[in-house]
């Protein structure tokens, strides 16, 4: 490969300019305090883990893992998403804490570099772990403190989908009994968000009409409350009944928390997650093409870590809430305080003035010296440079006069 | 409130006029053919919709990054493309056929390599099928490659089968069916719900058997 040029970065990662610095920041801020007031605690991990450990659980898919080798050739990964590395930290320095454990974070993870726009080798995401519940009000939390986030992030018209993933799984085995390599290939369909291939599937096996017309179904089992109700004349399984009830109850304690009107039930979603048991859930916003947070149950992955518990959780696509938002102008007052040698100390008095006060913004900036500024951007005019207060500390200018 | 008026993205061409038909048999006021054919956008809001004129290939793309709710097309694209969007529907028109063609006396080598529009379908079913090939990207008169000896075999949709004939080509394998189909954004699926119901149960009642 030819030397890339001075200017350019490997595909996939951005820089952040001031202005998408500020909302990046305004957003993780509002997010996380509305996460603390949920009682989640903030956690930081490492950006690199095993490949071996965090890699292999985090199911992120082997190809996308970015993945590095130390100098004793151990292969190491970036992490993929923060859900693996919280469920090691839970099982390990966490493990004399006792259940349940609520944390929060906000952290960049990696994906393997992909070529083309939005879809990034390197993104924020900012979520939320709740490990050691299984209840039903566990996962209707979740779901209810996404909804709060996408609020404080300031994403005005968003829905949600909710699915089942044990659900699903249990629907297709009873229908399918003891056919594995066609449950596969229907939910393969369901994974591809394929219909048409679900439908074709479903034509060419060798099934009773019965059993044809209920894998059909499956499609339509999409809506409101009604859909537990509908869902439940398919199945006689014991712990199918029981995801039913599970995702009956998540819906009433939503509508407790007031959030079930953007919600909709849809049963053949599948979470991009391999690790994923029971509820998972997705939002959109009108404003962007792809969801803007994901979440769901993950009861298995605590013991591979050695410490079996019961987990559920979300995370906000920062970075992609970034894109709806639009950069952020800051707010508060912009004072400019010019100086020259002699009047500096009564100047930089001024700003450190100004400064404690706390809700101005203070640059100060020589105006004699030969060396201050060699650009011929510095002949623009001071006052079109966005700032509202100004003051010069000159030898032949007033004390601290301002324009 | 938003609104729930759909951006459809269209295949230009071909598929365009068999399209259009079926909208307009499921109910939708869709014109025909546009006086000026070089406009990209048509505004339609007597059916509630703003068609999206794209080259075929691009339509999955459209889709899947938002720029259109949903799109018309084919099921070679949506093979090659393997974008992330919701097939909702097997529109049963514009079919016709993805195969394996080549010279009738063709005897093979040490290396074969296959000359297609459709390079990610060729090498996934090559793969699939345990044969090692060199898979060339060309852009159009693929059937020219066999003919040349520039490659072995061509992979390409097949309609009629006239085009094969009339350069003494013959088919060798079929590999899968192509219908056009009805395909959503993972977003816009579930944002206008309503709207993509609506047009899915129109279309659905209409479909060619």
């Amino acid at each position: 490969m030819s030397k890339p040029k001075v200017f350019e970065k490997p595909s996939g990662v951005k820089d952040y300019l001031p202005g998408a610095v500020s909302r990046l920041r305004k957003i993780e801020d509002s997010v996380l305090t509305c996460m603390d007031q949920w009682g989640y605690r903030r956690i930081m991990t490492p950006t690199v883990e095993y490949y071996d450990t965090v890699g292999v659980m985090s199911a992120t898919s082997d190809k996308k893992l970015f993945k590095l080798l130390d100098n004793r050739g151990t292969t190491l990964v970036l992490r993929s998403d923060m859900t693996a590395p919280i469920a090691r930290v839970v099982a390990s320095l966490l493990k004399e804490e006792p259940l349940p454990i609520r944390l929060a974070y906000h952290a960049n993870v990696f994906r393997a570099i992909e070529e083309e726009a939005g879809r990034e080798a390197e993104f924020y995401q900012t979520g939320v772990e709740l490990v050691g519940d299984a209840s039903a009000d566990a996962d209707a939390e979740v779901i209810a403190l996404a909804v709060a986030s996408l609020q404080a992030a300031g994403v005005s018209h968003f829905k949600l989908a909710l699915g089942h993933q044990g659900l699903l799984n249990g629907l297709l085995e009873e229908l399918l009994a003891g056919k594995t390599a066609e449950q596969d290939q229907l939910k393969e369909c369901l994974l591809a968000r394929d219909y048409v291939g679900y439908r074709r599937r479903i034509r060419g096996m060798d099934v009773s009409t019965d059993v044809r017309e209920k894998l059909e179904g499956i499609l339509e089992l999409r809506g409101g409350k009604e859909v537990c109700a509908k869902v439940a004349a398919y199945t006689q399984d014991v712990s199918t009944r029981a995801a039913i009830d599970h995702l009956c109850q998540i819906w009433e304690a939503l509508t407790a928390y007031g959030v079930s009107d953007v919600m909709t039930i849809d049963l053949t979603m599948i979470g991009n997650f391999s690790y994923y048991t029971g509820m998972i859930f997705e939002a959109y916003s009108a404003e962007l093409g792809f969801p803007v947070a994901s979440g769901g149950r993950y009861d298995n992955l605590l013991q591979q870590f050695g410490r079996p518990a019961p987990a559920t959780g979300f995370a906000l696509k920062t970075t992609r809430i970034l894109d709806i938002l639009g950069p952020y102008e800051t707010i508060g007052t912009r004072v400019l305080i010019l100086y020259t040698a002699e009047r500096r100390a009564e100047a930089l008095a001024q700003a450190a003035e100004l400064r404690s006060g706390g809700d101005k913004t203070v640059v100060t900036q020589r105006l004699d010296a030969s060396d201050a500024t060699t650009t011929a951007d510095s002949a623009q005019p001071w006052h079109e440079l966005g700032f509202d207060e100004i003051y010069t500390w000159t030898t032949d200018s007033d004390e601290g006069s301002a324009r | 409130m938003m609104s729930e008026r759909l951006k459809v993205a269209m295949p230009k061409g071909r598929i365009y006029k068999q399209a259009s038909k079926l909208f307009r048999e499921a109910g939708l006021p869709i014109p025909e053919d546009f006086d000026d054919s070089r406009k990209l956008i048509i505004e339609i809001p007597e059916a509630g919709m703003d068609f999206i004129m794209a080259k075929p290939v691009d339509v999955p793309t459209y889709v899947e990054y938002g720029a259109a709710d949903v799109g018309v097309v084919g099921k070679d694209v949506l093979m090659e493309e393997n974008r992330d969007v919701y097939e909702l529907l097997d529109l049963g028109i514009a079919r016709c056929r993805m195969s394996v063609i080549g010279l009738p006396d063709w005897k093979p080598g040490h290396t074969v390599r296959v000359a297609t529009k459709y390079p990610n379908v060729a090498s996934q079913y090559f793969r699939e099928n345990g044969q090692q090939v060199e898979v060339i990207k060309l852009n159009g008169s693929i059937e020219l490659a066999p003919l040349i000896g520039l490659a072995d075999h061509i992979v390409d949709m097949v309609e009629t089968g006239q085009t094969i004939r009339e350069n003494g080509l013959v088919e060798m394998e079929s590999i899968f069916q192509i219908t056009s189909r009805l395909i959503a954004n993972r977003v816009s699926y579930r944002m206008k719900s309503t709207a993509i119901e609506e047009l899915c149960k129109r279309l659905q009642q209409v479909i060619p058997g």
